[in-house]
């Protein structure tokens, strides 16, 4: 049974649950305020790409760093953040967590180690070995994961940190999130090579594919990368294959890809496919999950209320 | 404390190394990073030395990487050390642009005191030595022109010393413009090394002709045309400006409120550069003194050219500033 394996016992079936649904119910509810024009400028979602962020951060200590890329509400709800600050930035709210200055994709809590979401596509691949090469001068134990997307795996950032975190053998963990598309570019006309993680091979560093949309296997993935950068044995790139159930971004009409492909995917969703396994397992009853999206639909729409009813900052 | 005054004449390369020694003896967070700069020293020798005292793992190699180390070294600053990355020559910043722009200049700007980037990036910039058009420009304009940058450009040993000391002890990133044609220029240097604050010009030749406004080795042009100057009895008014970012426009607006002509000297290409913010500084704090249009001398539109005269001949020279002021106070 692929969820059985035991995750961090900080991290029961539970909380698992409740961190995937969380992500996906707030995203639903960012497309729908979007839809309504309720919220202004862009958003990239990441709703069926759950389990990666969930997985690779329940297998991170909390003081570990983390960095995030323009699609980033997920990593960062996984890595500890508050929904309701989050849905404050995304109303450009003075409570938000970039005080409105940030929006969607500039957002950081380094008291939990996220050191942030960027616009930049691969920007902060080089930021977490920074991170990571600090962690190690500092002696502090910590270890750097970057998450990125397929896209970013094209620039000349990821071979540049990839090379750097390997010749210094840095404490760091390379999270590709391959959702099968940069935009609307497909992967299989961007990037050249079977696999982003064959890529590796060039750097000398480990290069594990998992399948994105299964918790327990990116946990098992990223456990292993972060327990051997822990232990001084260098980077690992990881390829977690997943997929992106809504577009790219608001107003995407996914006209680069067909809906039966989208029907494939919807059939190995991360949360059904866990909640099916945990229930198969017994370690998670219809009433656990029940109460899970109760909890989760208070929490959103809390988060809602508290981004509509806090200030704009002063201009 | 030492209370000596002495004096002595050292290379502007040995001042910027002895502020990196000094404070990589006071705080254990400051780091560098760079190509070359380990056991060769670097390119201009800056660092020669610096290995044997602090060792491989504060000053570290780097591949030919200036995007990834510069990004590397902006990880580092946000969290817990106080990187000095080098730059061989200025040009190579272009690779690292993006990492300047968008991620060291903008995370304390979006992500609030949390992100502060404590980062100095040293580049060797200017011409003179033949190094031809992709070694030997000034760039400085392009980060001035972004939001969260600090820019200061020192012409002597005792600025490149306190400017940098203030540079790393900053919590910001400060790009830190240096002159490859002054590295191995004697100059005076206090036995006692001071932090130099940011944002304060320096009035090195005083006079009521005109103001002549530059920074870096033009400085030094400028001085040279000056004292020529002045025995025609021409008595110009020579600012370095030191910091292009804050700037010091106090000084500048008092000394052209004196004068009433101002002259500006740069390095740097003229079409939205440097020259065209001091200009605009200079009439906004000093127009109803002004008794003739600003003068700009810069970099002429080019490539930097490789043969001696061909490149002597695309920055001002001593004689083009004469001949400027002359044409301004005639």
């Amino acid at each position: 049974m692929e969820n059985r394996s035991v995750m961090h016992p900080d991290w029961p079936a539970a909380r698992i649950l409740r961190t995937m649904l969380l992500i996906r119910r707030l995203e639903e509810r960012v497309d729908a305020l979007f839809a309504a024009g309720e919220l202004r400028g862009t958003s990239h979602l990441s709703a069926g790409q759950e389990a990666t962020a969930v997985g690779a951060c329940a297998a991170l200590r909390a003081d570990d760093y983390v960095t995030s890329n323009h699609r980033g509400h997920g990593h960062f709800l996984a890595k500890g953040g508050e929904a309701r600050r989050i849905m404050a930035e995304l109303f450009g709210k003075a409570t938000g967590y970039s005080q409105g200055k940030g929006g969607t994709q500039h957002m950081a809590d380094f008291s939990i180690g996220f050191l942030g979401m960027n616009g930049i596509t691969g920007g902060m691949l080089p930021i977490a070995a920074g991170a990571a090469f600090s962690a190690r001068y500092r002696g502090s134990g910590q270890v750097a994961l970057a998450f990125f997307g397929d896209g970013a795996s094209n620039q000349g950032t990821f071979h540049e940190a990839l090379n750097l975190a390997a010749i210094w053998r840095l404490p760091a963990v390379f999270l590709c999130e391959n959702n099968c598309y940069a935009m609307s570019s497909p992967a299989c006309h961007m990037v050249s090579g079977a696999r982003i993680a064959d890529r590796a091979a060039g750097y000398g560093l480990p290069g594990v594919t998992v399948d994105g949309n299964d918790v327990a296997a990116v946990y098992a993935a990223v456990a292993e990368a972060a327990a051997r950068a822990r232990a001084g044995d260098g980077p690992t790139l990881i390829e977690a294959l997943t997929y992106r159930i809504l577009g790219h971004s608001r107003g995407d009409l996914r006209v680069y890809r067909t809906r039966e492909e989208e029907a494939e995917w919807a059939a190995r969703d991360p949360i059904a496919r866990f909640t099916a396994a945990a229930q198969a397992a017994d370690i998670l009853s219809p009433d656990d999950i029940a109460a899970s999206e109760a909890a989760v639909a208070t929490e959103v729409a809390a988060a809602e209320a508290f981004a509509r009813a806090s200030p704009f900052l002063a201009s | 404390m030492r209370t000596t005054t002495a004096t002595q004449l050292v290379y502007y390369a040995d001042a910027i190394r002895e502020a990196l020694a000094l404070e990589m003896r006071r705080d254990p967070a400051v780091v560098l990073f760079g190509e070359d700069i380990a056991l060769y020293g670097g390119a201009f020798g800056v660092t020669r030395g610096l290995l044997d005292e602090f060792g491989p793992e504060r000053v570290v190699n780097t591949p030919i990487s200036e995007g990834g180390f510069t990004g590397l070294a902006i990880g580092a600053a946000l969290t817990g050390l106080r990187p000095v990355v080098e730059y061989m020559f200025m040009d190579f910043i272009a690779l690292a642009a993006d990492q300047i722009v968008n991620h060291a200049a903008k995370f304390r700007e979006i992500y609030g005191e949390q992100a502060r980037v404590p980062i100095v990036f040293r580049a060797a910039g200017g011409a003179g030595r033949s190094y031809g058009a992709t070694h030997s420009q000034m760039l400085e304009g392009w980060f001035m022109h972004v939001p969260g940058m600090k820019v200061v450009a020192p012409s002597t040993a005792e600025d490149a010393r306190g400017l940098l000391i203030s540079a790393i002890r900053d919590d910001d990133p400060v790009l830190v413009v240096e002159h490859k044609d002054l590295y191995k220029v004697r100059m005076p240097l206090s036995a006692e090394a001071r932090p130099i604050p940011f944002g304060a010009a320096r009035v090195l030749r005083e006079g009521d002709a005109a103001t002549v406004i530059s920074y870096s080795k033009a400085v030094h042009t400028a001085a040279l045309a000056a004292a020529q100057l002045a025995q025609d009895d021409i008595h110009v008014e020579v600012i370095d400006v030191r910091s292009l970012k804050p700037l010091d426009t106090a000084t500048i607006a008092a000394s052209v409120r004196k004068t009433g002509k101002a002259l500006i000297v740069t390095e740097a290409m003229g079409v939205a550069g440097p020259a065209a913010e001091l200009a605009y500084q200079v009439m906004a704090g000093a127009f109803e003194y002004l008794e003739a249009p600003i003068v700009r001398l810069t970099a002429r539109e080019t490539a930097i050219p490789f043969a001696p005269p061909l490149e002597a001949a695309a920055v001002p020279g001593v004689e083009e500033v004469a001949r400027a002021v002359r044409a301004l106070v005639g």
